[in-house]
Formats: C-alpha cells, structure tokens, sequence
C-alpha cells in the first residue's frame, strides 16, 4: 500500500539511519540528520527502530493514505494537521483509510520526521534506504519528494495492529515521550563541543571568540552543513592539512574565518582545520538550525560526552519498556 | 602513531606524519594498518575510512561501553586496543599489489579537454606531448572522497602539475578526468570542480547498484590509454 505525497514541501526526502561501510567509497553516511528523532518517532508506531521515514524541511508537506497507519512526528516546532485535527508531536495517531496529513511551516527549528507503520518502502540501495542528494541515489530516485509521488508503505505489524486496535475510539495516544526528545528545536542554543585535532592551531583570543561570542546561522546551510557569520576565526599559521576522515558534528575553519558545522551529507574527507565537533546529543538541535538563528558553543570534556549519549541511551531504553504494554 | 579522537564516535589513527615526502610508502603504511583494523573487528568499530596519511575509525560508543570500557574512558580504552593491534602484528605489510594496473580509456578530444591547452602552455609542451606523457605513467589512487568514487591519483609527472583553476566550474560531466596541482583524478558524478580538464573516459566510476560501488579503491594502480572519440561513442552507447 501506497502513501500519496498530495504537496511534497519544501524539501522532504526518505531518510534511516544511513549509509556505513562505504566511506571508504566516498559516500557519506547520511540518514536522518537527527537519528535519535528518528528512532523514537519509529519506536511510537511500532515499527524497528531504523524504519524509513520522511525527513521534511520547512513542513509544506501533505500525504494522503489508502489504508489505516499509525503515524507519529517529531523534530521542530511545527503545526501538524489531519483535517481539523492538530496531531501533537510525539503522540502516535491512527490514520484512517483516505485520510490526509500536513505539516506546515515551523515557529521554531526547521526539520520534523513522520514515521509511519510499516516504514516507508523504498528500495535499499548500498545498505539502507536514505536518500543521497549528491549521488542521486537512494529514497525515491534519488531525489527530494516531488508532487504527486507514490511512496509504497511496509506492512502493519502486529505489535502496530495492537495499538491501532486500541486506539479506535480516542485515535491520538495520550502518551508520549518526554519533552527534549520530541521538540529539540531552540531559538537560541548553546551546542556542547569537545576539541578538534587543531585547536592548538588558533591563539587564545580565537578560542575565547569560539567558546565565547554569538553566531549566526547563514541561510547558506543544507545537510551537508550549517555556516555560520560571526566573529572570524583564523589559525594562527595558513595550515595546509593532508585531507583526513571527517564526521558530523565536525567544525571545520576555511581561510574565510567562518565556522562550518558538518552534517549527515558532509563528504567523507576533509583538509581544513578542525576547531571542535559538537558532541552526538547535540547533533539533534543542530539539526534544527536555520538561518538567523544565534548559537552559542560551550567546551565540554569528551567523558561528558559519552556520559551524556549512554544516559541517553539508557533513557531510551526505559522508554522502550515504558511502551511495550501499549503493544500488547 | 597518534591517536587522536574525532569528536565523540570517531578517532583518527596518523599512521605517517608526512604525505609529501613518500606518498607510496604512507599509502603502503595506512592500508596495511587499515587491513589489520578491519581483521581485528574491535567492539563497536563500525567502520574505516583511510585516507593520505590517517585512517579513521568510526564506532559506537554505547557498544564500547556494553563491550567493558567505563564511560569515562571509552577513548582510551579503543586507544589503547588499537594500539595494540597495531604494535602486535608480526609484520606490517601491504596488500599485496594488483598483478596489472587498471586500464582507464580517456578521449583526449578537445570537447572533452577544455583545459588541455592550458596544461600544455603550462608544462612548455604541446598538447600531443601532454597526451603522451600521462598516458606514459603509472599512477596510484591515494584515496577516495570529495563526491562518491572520485579517485585522488599520486604519480603525475611534474610536468604536468597545473594549478587549481582560480574560478571551479560549476558543472563538470561525469567521467571527466582532470588535473588539481600535483594530482590527478576522475569525476564520476556530474558535480562543481576547479581542476582542469584533459579527457574524459566512457567508464562508470560510481554505481550505487553495486558493491563495492566504485571502480577504484584505495591502493589501486592505474594506467590511463587513449581512445579516439568513435570508440568513446561506442563504449557509452
């Protein structure tokens, strides 16, 4: 069964958890720029938590269904809509046969992930069903959603069949997962970073700039990455680095001064100097920033970081056990 | 051998200091260092990305810790197993070398070598010289990046080491093969670049249907002959 992208939005691709295995190829990891949305959007519908589902940037996206799901968002601040119904973020709801959903266009942050039961059934191409923008490759062929496009949809497990069943009369969950999980998007956040291979490379004054100053995200950002205007900060000498692997989440200092923060479709190899990278938890606001937005960085230990992602983890855990009953 | 991390789920091993100096041995050294890596399997590596002179190594931290690392020292703890690895082996050695280097057919027609006047002028030779000459050497992919399957080729005659144009192109057909500085390499995608065009070649480079995806891997030795602009319509037809 197919689900019908009636307007496609803005920019709206079919993203999992991504490509790995082939950096080695040049293909960049990919996926869902917030894997962690992602997981628990899936989780609320009871599909695997690596499913496809739909990454939709600046909303502007309406699907109709053929038959009955269980749906489920999360990501910025949108409005969502099913007919007059407004669907929370968070919240698993039964879609019924025929019916339409809608996101619109955000208050804050700038990416929602609609997770459907089933997943979204695209073809996996070199291990996963992401859409690769600059291979063209991956999703639906390819490329962002366009209008009129027929996306198949995996079958209704019987754990989502479980839900559905109870659902029928109040068809919103009145569950869902806590706060930072569901809406990570701020209007002025403060990313954690842990250093980079060249730190050292900037004088004191540039570092204090970095940890210290305000940025601006440029609207000159995508998901390979966000610029930022602000303060420049130049190394102390013109490095001319020997490219080496580089990841999301990595801040990388071109000869303009202006950071720019990678992302899930950043390339696999990089030559300018690495200030810092902004630490796995964050990665979900930074996934939220669009231009005009001001950021702050903030140095933190590299302990404090795995501390922060396994206290995650184990919350997800917890949450995973807290939804089984829903399911059976 | 450092070890440095890669923010908090990817470290990088420097196998060599230096690139410049012995770009063949640094190349030697990070592909056997990545052979040992992969054939270790260490707990929660997902996967490894060499490049000049590194290799990175992605993994989850998550599954570092549920493998017996404490959270306070996830890094140190694959550091530490990495370095053993390394230090352990009997012998470093190189994958053994390919019997015959990787035949890539290039039309040099000047549709296609929009740059090659340039390249000669450049190199004080004429563009049939030019021709000559990079079909005449042996060359060796250094690594794979920029767009998916674009191979970095060591081994140019420095001859022919042409600038970077000072304006990049902002489209550049699939299977263009050019020349940045000292290397060379082949745009398997249509994508933006600022090197110079010589040819181009009729061959895939990049298939995402399949695996491996690419033509040309790490460590690959290549040879460059050219083909008239019948056979380059043949072969793509």
């Amino acid at each position: 069964m197919n689900a019908t992208a009636v307007r496609a939005g803005f920019s709206t691709t079919v993203q999992d958890f991504g490509r790995t295995g082939f950096r080695q190829f040049g293909v960049s990891l990919g996926g869902a720029l917030d894997a962690h949305a992602l997981r628990v959007a899936n989780l609320l519908v009871g599909n695997n938590e690596s499913a496809a589902g739909l990454e939709v940037t600046f909303g502007g996206l309406q699907l109709r269904f053929v038959d009955e799901r269980l749906m489920a968002w999360s990501g910025g601040e949108f409005d969502a809509r099913s007919g007059s119904t407004s669907l929370p973020v968070g919240h698993p709801v039964v879609i019924r046969e025929g019916d339409e959903m809608g996101i619109e266009r955000p208050k804050t942050g700038c990416r929602a992930w609609i997770a459907v039961s089933g997943g979204f059934d695209v073809p996996v191409v070199l291990g996963s069903r992401s859409t690769d923008l600059r291979g063209n490759f991956g999703g639906k062929e390819g490329r962002a959603l366009c209008h009129g496009d027929e996306l198949p949809l995996g079958k209704n497990s019987e754990r989502t069949r479980i839900l559905i069943d109870k659902l029928q009369r109040e068809r919103i969950a009145r569950w869902k997962p806590p706060h930072d999980w569901s809406s990570p998007a701020k209007r002025e956040p403060t990313l954690r970073v842990i250093r980079g291979s060249e730190w050292n490379r900037f004088d004191n004054v540039t570092v204090r700039r970095f940890t210290g100053d305000k940025f601006t995200v440029s609207p000159d950002s995508d998901r390979m990455g966000v610029r930022f205007e602000g303060p420049q900060l130049k190394a102390n000498e013109l490095v001319d680095l020997v490219s080496e692997a580089v990841a999301p989440g990595t801040i990388q200092i071109p000869p303009s001064g202006k950071p720019i923060l990678l992302l899930g479709d950043c390339q696999t190899i990089g030559g300018y100097p690495k200030i810092a990278h902004v630490i796995t938890v964050d990665l979900s606001i930074a996934a939220q920033l669009r231009g005009g937005d001001e950021v702050r960085f903030r140095e933190v230990t590299l302990a404090d970081a795995h501390h922060l992602l396994i206290n995650r983890e184990q919350n997800l855990e917890q949450f995973r056990r807290g939804l089984q009953p829903h399911f059976s | 051998m450092e070890i440095a991390p890669l923010g908090d789920s990817a470290l990088i091993v420097r196998v060599r200091k230096n690139f410049d100096g012995a770009p063949d041995e640094a190349l030697n050294a990070v592909l056997a260092t990545r052979r040992l890596l992969e054939n270790a399997q260490l707990p929660g590596v997902i996967e490894l990305a060499p490049a000049y002179t590194t290799v990175g190594v992605f993994f989850d931290p998550v599954r570092v810790v549920a493998s017996g690392a404490k959270p306070d020292e996830v890094f140190e703890w694959l550091a530490e197993r990495i370095r053993e690895v390394i230090l352990n082996a009997n012998e470093v050695r190189a994958d053994r070398m390919e019997t015959s280097p990787i035949q890539i057919p290039v039309c040099y027609d000047a549709e296609f070598a929009l740059d090659l006047d340039e390249i000669a002028q450049h190199a004080g030779l004429g563009a049939q010289e030019v021709v000559d000459l990079y079909c005449a050497s042996e060359y060796r992919v250094h690594c794979i990046g920029f767009t998916p399957g674009f191979p970095f080729l060591g081994g140019l005659p420095s001859k022919l080491a042409t600038p970077r144009r000072s304006t990049p192109r902002k489209e550049i057909p699939s299977g263009s093969v050019a020349i940045g500085g000292a290397q060379t390499g082949i745009y398997p995608v249509q994508s933006p670049g600022g090197w110079n065009l010589i040819g181009r070649t009729p061959l895939r480079l990049f298939d995402p249907q399949k695996n491996p995806p690419a033509l040309l891997r790490a460590g690959d030795r290549v040879r460059f002959c050219a083909i008239s602009r019948d056979e380059f319509e043949r072969s793509t037809r």
